[in-house]
């Protein structure tokens, strides 16, 4: 499968990574080799086979409702690029 | 030809949990920014979701008053979009396995009952909130509200017209709170209702739908749905087409206008969360939730009406709410159930009035149930009147003490001996001669005249009935 | 000092014969002498390191020691670190101090192991050859010119050099155990949900298993005891006793079933590295086992459909990287798209974007059924070959990967041929089985490893065969020259 300009600016839309117009042709070209190794799936007979999303059949364990945190946001925010008045700041949003 | 309208709606019910979903922050209302926002609710590196065991037992019961099915197997996925009040980039929510599935409520439109489906409701998490203007040119991003448990409650689109639709959402808005899984609180966005309406000509495919979204009173709900009836309709009839989009209402203009529209639709890359297992929910769970559940609206209404004799209309308003309910059930149980039609009528009107007047909740109500019913009591036992009564109660409501307590303290006792009332009659028909004759030539509403008078020399502690009786056995 | 075993080292600790303080002094010395040209280390922490020795020393004073009590670590730059930079080998993440320490890390501090740094890795754990990190590529030490293997190959350098002890790596798609083969150390990849993920900075949540890196399979033993265990901040995480993972080293091997996967020796595997591991099988056979042939027959569904999952899973685990609240923010954003479009891409390296946006490719309206479901379908099938497989047999051999060590620079330019250089390893993440990688000889002077695969929480019949292995060979014991 080979990937052209439109699907590179849909995919990096979606990945919300820009991509300058001199990386698209290599990162198409990268991309669809990528897509050829998936292509090795589609001869596989996988009609009666049910999709696994973990590896150990377990189920979800449950926290009880205790309030555990505590008010940290001096610590949490000292690692943040922009704060204000407690807030993080990002360029303004209309709505 | 006439049009058909078509809404469904999806409310946000907020749970009350202590704690959010996958976190143990605090959800109370009103805090600092970002005080109740943990390293979890941030989403910073390496941090991982556990779920809060509150949120189980809260949607089950939903699921059972709305005789749903329960998802025995319930799976977290991920909506995928980047947006800065969602810290990681995904919102955990439930897609293809929800906690409640397929589901109906009745509602009630002028006299008329209908059954509306409701497709399902599903756990999810609560983005954070965007702040304007605080800091020019800049939005300022809050993180408490983030990973606060919702229940998305989506209803098939059965409704046809907003007075179904608001009877609806109000119906779930009582349901929720009877069942003390959502306080309901509609400013504080608790309980949100977005609606999806289309038009469409009978037999016709559905029409495109538009959404409202934040409106946070149900008047305005109405009268949203109603204008954007009206708009689609307009539109259509005059060859335009309706385009699918949110709208905000502007309740100021009673106008909806289009959200700034995003330039292409969102991909959610929907998937199942990784770093959640499926939850499991037992026959045995269900059951224990049924122990506890309590008596919803619907039942306790029907029971109000057979068990205590109640009118429709009484049993409405005495189920409006769980606290309400409880509280004429205790007052009824006080009164070891002698006359419920009375409690009910103290309940709905001098009960009724004094807590509109304070602007109370019933259960801030400086008379408790024990106390209206030891004066309830008194009525029924002939130590005062009704009309004493009110002067009783509101004295207890000024915090004068007990029924018997003031009862005693201004000397209110009726009085029931036979002796003085007759003296009281005797006095009465002597010093109105001309009302006796009047009365026995026919004028029979003189009656009312002379119970007026007997009462007013007694100073209304008279007995009524016994005046009533008295009057008539010396007038005929 | 650094040619001991844990066990030895722990004894001279208890005996007061050395201090944590001299130990971990002598492991600083090193890296300051070596890791210049090795660039093992992206952060090294020598107050940290001789602050934590130093009350070591006084617990084991106080006789409170345990085993590994005063032992210096060196934790992937993976594992938050409160306090201490935790960049992933990231430019985004390359001014993040964790506010909070990785489970892992704290598990560690109790025990009273002194933190030497922070080791270099691929970026985000994305690579299989340490060179797409920000702070540019490990090196092999048995070869200056090779890779050290990926993405734990920071720590395989460093125990393979000598300048730490032990060292934590995770693996994802083969991140302990490739870059232990690559190296010559011993790597264990724990059963998924052995030890907690909870401050490891995810990058395949379904995948991801952090273990310990050391010389011998031994010392491996001692260190995944202190590092595994329930813990009920991670949801996946075994809620099941710990086991002790040394209890059966010494086990004899007599009756043990090996199975063989005819799979895992055919076309593209180096004919030495095929030579020295059933050498090594032989080596295992002389000490009672038998060997069976047995079946992977997906094993090669297994790469495509791993470079399907963990990207997207990996494309939506990194969204939050956005430039809001850590991490690396693009300079004036002129908007929010342009914040976070700018700031992802200046701040995550191209395989790391490739990643991101391969994975949402596949979860994407339109491919989701083809790629994401497809290979979830095929995750089962490969680990229901291993199911069948452990019917006839209790653990599985062969080689950890196609070939030693690969020169710095040969495959950068070739994805493909770096993911298929992880396609022994891979199968056993896709099944979230535990596999053990022990040193096995030698390929152009470059190391192999000899990979031993067991069902579902077998990590201690595995490393009391790797340690049995180890009684009789001495691969595990070698050193590069410069550094013994």
């Amino acid at each position: 499968m080979s990937l052209g300009k439109t699907e590179v600016e849909y995919i990096s839309r979606l990945a919300a990574i820009e991509v300058n117009e001199s990386e698209v042709d290599e990162v198409a070209a990268k991309l669809s080799n990528i897509l050829d190794l998936f292509s090795q799936m589609e001869a596989a007979d996988t009609d009666n086979v049910s999709p696994m999303a973990h590896p150990l059949d377990q189920v979800q364990r449950l926290r009880a409702d205790v309030i555990t945190e505590t008010d940290n946001h001096e610590k949490l925010q000292s690692v943040a690029p922009a704060v204000e008045n407690g807030l993080y700041l990002v360029p303004q949003v209309i709505e | 030809m006439s049009w058909e309208v078509v809404i469904g709606l999806e409310i946000h019910a907020q749970l009350t949990t202590k704690t959010k979903i996958f976190s143990g922050s605090s959800i109370a209302y009103g805090a600092a920014p970002n005080t109740q926002a943990c390293n979890i609710d941030l989403g910073m590196p390496g941090m991982l979701p556990v779920l809060n065991e509150g949120v189980i037992n809260k949607s089950i019961s939903l699921g059972l008053a709305l005789n749903a099915e329960i998802g025995r197997k319930s799976v977290f996925d991920r909506k995928n979009y980047m947006y800065p009040d969602l810290p990681k980039g995904y919102q955990t929510t439930q897609l293809e396995f929800p906690i409640v599935g397929q589901g109906t409520l009745e509602i009630e439109v002028d006299g008329k009952k209908k059954t509306i489906g409701v497709t399902r409701a599903h756990l999810e998490e609560d983005a954070g909130k965007s702040n304007h203007g605080i800091v020019p040119g800049m939005t300022g991003i809050d993180l408490n509200r983030a990973g606060t448990p919702l229940l998305e409650i989506v209803s098939d689109p059965d409704m046809s017209s907003a007075q179904e639709a608001v009877a609806y959402a109000k119906k779930m808005h009582e349901l929720v709170q009877y069942l003390g899984i959502c306080d309901g609180n509609m400013q504080e966005g608790s309980f949100r209702v977005d609606s999806n309406v289309s038009v469409r000509k009978p037999g016709d495919p559905l029409g495109t739908r538009t959404e409202l979204k934040n409106i946070n009173s149900f008047k305005f709900i109405e009268k949203a749905i109603e204008f954007e009836i009206e708009r689609q309709i307009e539109l259509i009839e005059s060859g335009g087409e309706v385009v699918q989009e949110t709208r905000l209402y502007d309740s100021e203009n009673d106008t909806t206008r289009s959200m700034r529209s995003k330039e292409e639709a969102n991909d959610y890359r929907y998937f199942p969360c990784p770093d959640l297992l499926p939850v499991i929910i037992t026959e045995e769970d269900i059951e224990a939730v049924k122990k506890i559940m309590p008596e919803l609206p619907d039942a306790k209404r029907a029971r109000f009406v057979s068990e205590f004799g109640l009118s429709d209309y009484d049993a409405e308003v005495l189920t409006s709410s769980r606290e309400i309910a409880e509280f004429f059930e205790s007052v009824v149980a006080a009164t070891d159930a002698k006359d419920a039609k009375l409690c009910a009528n103290w309940m709905t009107s001098g009960f009724a009035a004094a807590l509109n007047k304070d602007g109370l909740a019933v259960n801030d109500a400086p008379v408790t149930a024990d106390m209206l019913a030891g004066m309830l009591k008194r009525i029924m036992d002939d130590t005062i009147s009704g009309k004493i009564a009110k002067q009783v109660f509101e004295a207890m409501w000024n915090g004068e003490g007990t029924a018997d307590e003031i009862i005693e303290a201004k000397g209110l006792k009726q009085i029931t001996d036979t002796g003085a009332i007759e003296a009281l009659v005797d006095e009465v028909l002597a010093n109105n001669p001309s009302q006796v004759e009047a009365y026995k030539g026919g004028q029979e509403k003189m009656m009312g005249y002379f119970v007026g008078q007997v009462m007013k020399a007694s100073g209304g502690q008279a007995n009524p009935g016994q005046v009533n009786k008295m009057l008539k056995e010396k007038l005929s | 000092m650094h040619n001991l075993t844990i066990k030895q080292m722990s004894e001279k600790l208890h005996a007061g014969e050395i201090t944590s303080v001299q130990l971990t002094q002598h492991y600083l010395n090193r890296i300051s002498q070596f890791d210049a040209d090795l660039n093992a280390y992206v952060t090294v922490t020598p107050e940290l390191a001789i602050e934590m020795a130093k009350a070591a020393d006084e617990k084991l004073a106080a006789g409170e020691g345990e085993l590994l009590t005063g032992i210096p670590v060196a934790h992937k730059d993976i594992f938050c670190t409160d306090g201490v930079k935790t960049s992933c080998s990231s430019k985004m993440l390359d001014n993040f101090i964790a506010p909070y320490d990785a489970h892992v890390v704290t598990q560690l501090k109790k025990v009273g192991m002194p933190i030497l740094g922070k080791t270099n890795m691929d970026e985000f754990a994305m690579g299989s050859s340490s060179e797409s990190s920000y702070y540019g590529p490990t090196k092999n030490p048995w070869d200056l010119n090779a890779v050290p293997g990926g993405s734990s190959g920071g720590a395989a350098a460093v125990i393979a050099a000598g300048l730490a002890p032990m060292a934590t790596g995770t693996d994802t798609g083969g991140s302990i155990r490739q870059p232990a083969s690559f190296c010559g150390i011993t790597g264990i990849k724990p059963t998924y949900g052995s030890v907690s993920r909870f401050g490891i900075v995810a990058y395949a949540s379904s995948f991801d298993q952090a273990g310990p890196m050391t010389r011998s399979a031994e010392d491996s033993a001692w260190m995944l005891n202190a590092m595994a265990g329930f813990d009920e901040r991670d949801s996946t995480s075994a809620d099941r006793p710990t086991p002790d993972y040394a209890a059966e080293l010494e086990n004899s091997l007599k009756g043990l079933k090996i199975g063989v996967p005819a799979e895992y020796f055919g076309e593209g595997l180096d004919t030495e590295v095929e030579k020295l591991v059933r050498n090594a099988i032989a080596e295992v056979e002389k000490l009672g086992a038998e060997t069976v042939e047995v079946h992977l027959p997906n094993k090669d569904l297994a790469v495509p459909s791993y470079y399907v999952l963990a990207p997207a899973e990996a494309s939506s685990n990194l969204s939050r990287f956005d430039g809001v609240r850590f991490g690396y923010r693009c300079e004036n954003p002129k908007d929010l798209q342009d914040l976070y479009r700018r700031s992802r891409s200046e701040g995550f390296g191209p395989e790391v974007k490739r990643r991101i946006m391969v994975g949402a490719y596949a979860l994407s309206a339109g491919f989701y059924d083809a790629y994401y479901l497809k290979a979830q379908k095929l995750r089962r099938m490969v680990r229901d070959d291993f199911t069948k497989a452990f019917e006839s047999c209790d653990v599985i051999m062969g080689p950890v990967a196609p070939s030693p060590a690969f020169n710095i620079g040969e495959k950068s330019d070739d994805q493909v041929s770096m993911y298929l250089s992880d396609l022994y390893t891979i199968p056993v993440n896709l099944a979230g089985l535990p596999g053990l990688s022990v040193p096995a000889g030698f390929a152009n002077n470059r190391p192999v490893g000899l990979h031993i695969v067991g069902p579902y929480f077998s990590e201690a019949k595995l490393l009391n065969i790797g340690h049995q292995f180890q009684q009789v060979t001495d691969w595990h014991k070698q050193m590069p020259e410069q550094y013994q």
